[in-house]
């Protein structure tokens, strides 16, 4: 149907290369999403899709057919920009209509379109008002309007929601959702909101340098990036990452920082000899690290209630019914880890903390109302299926603690059931 | 509370006008003062348009004069002036067309076209303003000479329609409009000169309005080209039918009155376009400040 393959797709710009060599396959139907730093060649690999700049090399083809070298409006494609790109001087329907006149039979089948595509947005009293008179969600929904009035193959919106403020673009983003699951077109979307992207993507592109990075559902690649850009880049507070030493013991192997030894589990996926002996880069999230114990900086002053009081929530190992979340990841706690807190940021549903452990830090993201203040010193452990390890040299991932699509999503209600 | 009340003394000054102080008067009286040396010529003219010759050369003398409107029916009727004024129409709307239509053309092509020494092509058009066409009269004549444009519509209009300042104001102007607008139309496969009519201009007016006016009136003052180029008496502009006023004298003495009367009849028409435009005009010239 419309399923758009890029191969070996790249685009310089003079001596600047901003896409290298790019193979990708959206498949029919699909939602995905790009997504990567500002200048990583997300939204030109976007614009090269649409025509509007030329592949240097490689290939393009939406569906069976070779657009590689055909103009824009050959290619049966709808784009919605950040700007919304809406003619100031036209109303609303007239931007919806303007330049598609020629592909309708009949005025009346061209306005019955845009009734049914305003409707669908929920905008049709809208229509006759000219851009200056729409507030910016509506003008976006005006913008998107256009693109459904084309009924293209393709949609590919390049950061539409990134003019808007928080609320309402965290609302049109379940609209886009819902819009998608109406008219299953096989949408590209640029963003560099990586909430946008888990949200909205049924599999997410990261890019960097103009280079492909990983492309797999959000999940997946929040649980097992293939490098440590991914790993860093999603998710926030982002991934801490450590420099360590892999050692062999008996029969297992663990991470040794001067801090720490955290003990690594062995499994048919991994394979630590690689990386056994030598220096790595160990990366674990900051919702993966919990506080086994904490100690009052100011034990001496305000006495052992303090302790005790500030202690009591997190102790590990003497689960109570009341801890099932705590639970579920303590009981999967490994490593000792002994950290000064050094500031607190509360954030609502959780309590960040940021901890020097030697010479490095660490983020930990643990729950809210957990007495600890700066200067405390803490124990952490970390969740023993959440590891990572990254080759220091290039970057990629030398080893995830659970096998992929294993374990991780379904240990934590068989635990909790025991 | 200190700025609270200066912001509330603030403010009845400005609503209340007899309390402009020492100093604002000073900057006022200034103003009125300049405006009045600069509307003064103007003044003059329409007193001397009403005097005879010989209350005319009576410096003192600056009541309304004794002819009323009698130099402007002479200028008008005797003299011709009617038919250099319609000359000069049809010549300063050709020009303010062809200038429009030629400089958006161009600036299309600047802005929305990617060719070979882009930004060589702009400097040189910028370049041509280096060369007015008084400083092109010779080599100009003889080209006119030469095509047999001589003494023709095409000879005063033709050399005045392509203008670097337009093209520089309507390509500054054009660079102004997002280009996701332009992308936008290549996507729907609307071809460029659909674009230029439907979407550019609509959305220039104010900057095509500017450069009309400014074009119309530098068109209308054009006194040395045509005094040159055409021959025809019946085919002159009006600036130089002024010229003409200044043969008929009376007993030896140039009739002021009549030229004067001849100078305020030529200056309505380009008065009346200021006027009608003078909001786009602005909207022209504070671009250009941009």
């Amino acid at each position: 149907m419309s399923q758009i393959t890029l191969d070996g797709l790249t685009k310089q710009f003079g001596d600047v290369e901003a896409v290298r060599g790019i193979d990708l396959t959206v498949e029919s139907g699909e939602f995905l999403v790009f997504v990567g730093p500002s200048g990583c060649g997300k939204s030109t690999t976007l614009r090269t899709i649409a025509g509007l700049e030329d592949a240097t090399e490689g290939r393009i083809l939406i569906g069976d057919e070779d657009v590689t070298g055909l103009d824009p409006a050959e290619r049966s494609v709808a784009m919605v920009f950040q700007n919304y790109a809406l003619y100031p001087h036209m109303t609303a329907a007239e931007n919806m209509t303007f330049g598609v006149r020629s592909s309708f039979e009949s005025d009346a089948a061209m306005q019955e379109r845009v009734q049914e595509a305003a409707e669908t947005l929920d905008i049709p009293e809208l229509l006759d008002r000219k851009p200056s008179e729409l507030s910016g969600g509506e003008r976006q929904r005006v913008a998107i309007g256009r693109a459904l009035v084309r009924e293209p193959a393709v949609f590919l919106l390049d950061e539409p929601l990134s003019n808007l403020d928080a609320k309402l673009r965290v609302q049109m983003r379940a609209e886009l959702l819902e819009l998608h699951r109406e008219l299953e077109t096989t949408t590209v979307y640029v963003t560099h909101d990586q909430t946008e992207a888990m949200t909205l993507g049924d599999r997410v592109a990261v890019l960097d340098d103009g280079r492909l990075q990983q492309v797999a559902t959000p999940q997946e690649l929040y649980d097992y990036p293939d490098n440590r850009f991914v790993a860093e880049f999603l998710g926030n507070p982002a991934m801490n990452v450590l420099s360590v030493d892999v050692v062999e013991g008996e029969t297992t192997y663990a991470a040794e920082h001067a801090e720490f030894r955290v003990p690594l589990p062995d499994h048919h996926d991994a394979d630590l000899s690689r990386v056994a002996g030598s220096v790595a880069q160990f990366g674990v999230r900051p919702e993966d690290i919990s506080v086994r114990a904490t100690e009052s900086g100011r034990q001496t002053s305000d006495g052992t209630a303090a302790d005790e009081s500030a202690t009591a929530p997190q102790t590990v190992g003497e689960a109570t019914a009341s801890q099932t979340v705590g639970e579920a990841t303590a009981s999967q706690t490994v490593g000792e880890a002994t950290a000064s807190v050094t500031v607190t940021e509360p954030l609502g549903e959780s309590l960040l903390l940021h901890c020097d452990v030697g010479e490095d830090s660490l983020r930990v993201k643990t729950q809210p109302r957990t007495a600890v203040s700066p200067g405390d010193t803490v124990v952490l452990g970390f969740d023993r299926d959440r590891l990572h390890l990254f080759d220091p040299d290039d970057g990629t991932t030398a080893y995830h603690s659970s096998p992929k699509g294993e374990a991780a999503p379904t240990r934590t209600v068989a635990e909790m059931q025991d | 509370m200190a700025t609270e009340t200066d912001r509330r003394s603030g403010a009845s000054t400005a609503v209340s006008f007899p309390d402009v102080s020492g100093g604002q008067l000073l900057v006022h009286g200034g103003l009125v003062l300049s405006i009045f040396l600069m509307g003064l010529p103007l003044l003059l003219a329409l007193v001397m348009s009403t005097q005879t010759t010989t209350e005319v050369y009576q410096v003192t003398n600056l009541q309304i004069g004794s002819d009323g409107l009698s130099n402007y029916e002479t200028a008008l009727s005797t003299y011709n002036l009617g038919q250099y004024m319609v000359n000069s129409f049809v010549m300063a709307a050709v020009i303010v067309v062809g200038k429009v239509a030629l400089s958006l053309l161009a600036a299309l092509a600047l802005v929305y076209y990617e060719f070979p020494y882009e930004r060589a092509v702009f400097v040189f058009v910028l370049l041509t303003l280096l060369l007015p066409v008084p400083v092109r009269i010779v080599p100009l004549f003889q080209l006119m000479a030469d095509l047999g444009w001589a003494n023709t519509l095409l000879a005063i209009t033709g050399p005045y329609i392509a203008s670097a300042t337009a093209v520089f104001l309507f390509r500054q102007h054009f660079r102004t409009i997002p280009s996701s607008l332009v992308e936008n139309a290549r996507l729907d496969g609307v071809g460029p000169l659909t674009f230029l009519v439907r979407v550019l201009i609509p959305m220039s007016r104010g900057m095509i309005a500017g450069v009309a006016v400014i074009t119309f009136v530098y068109a209308w003052n054009q006194y040395l080209w045509p005094l040159i180029v055409i021959s025809d008496q019946s085919k002159q502009v009006v600036q130089v039918g002024i010229r003409f006023l200044q043969g008929a004298s009376q007993s030896g003495l140039t009739q002021w009155g009549l030229i004067m009367a001849g100078a305020v009849i030529a200056l309505l028409p380009p008065l009346a376009v200021l006027i009608a435009l003078h909001r786009p005009l602005l909207e022209t010239f504070s671009l250009q400040q941009k």
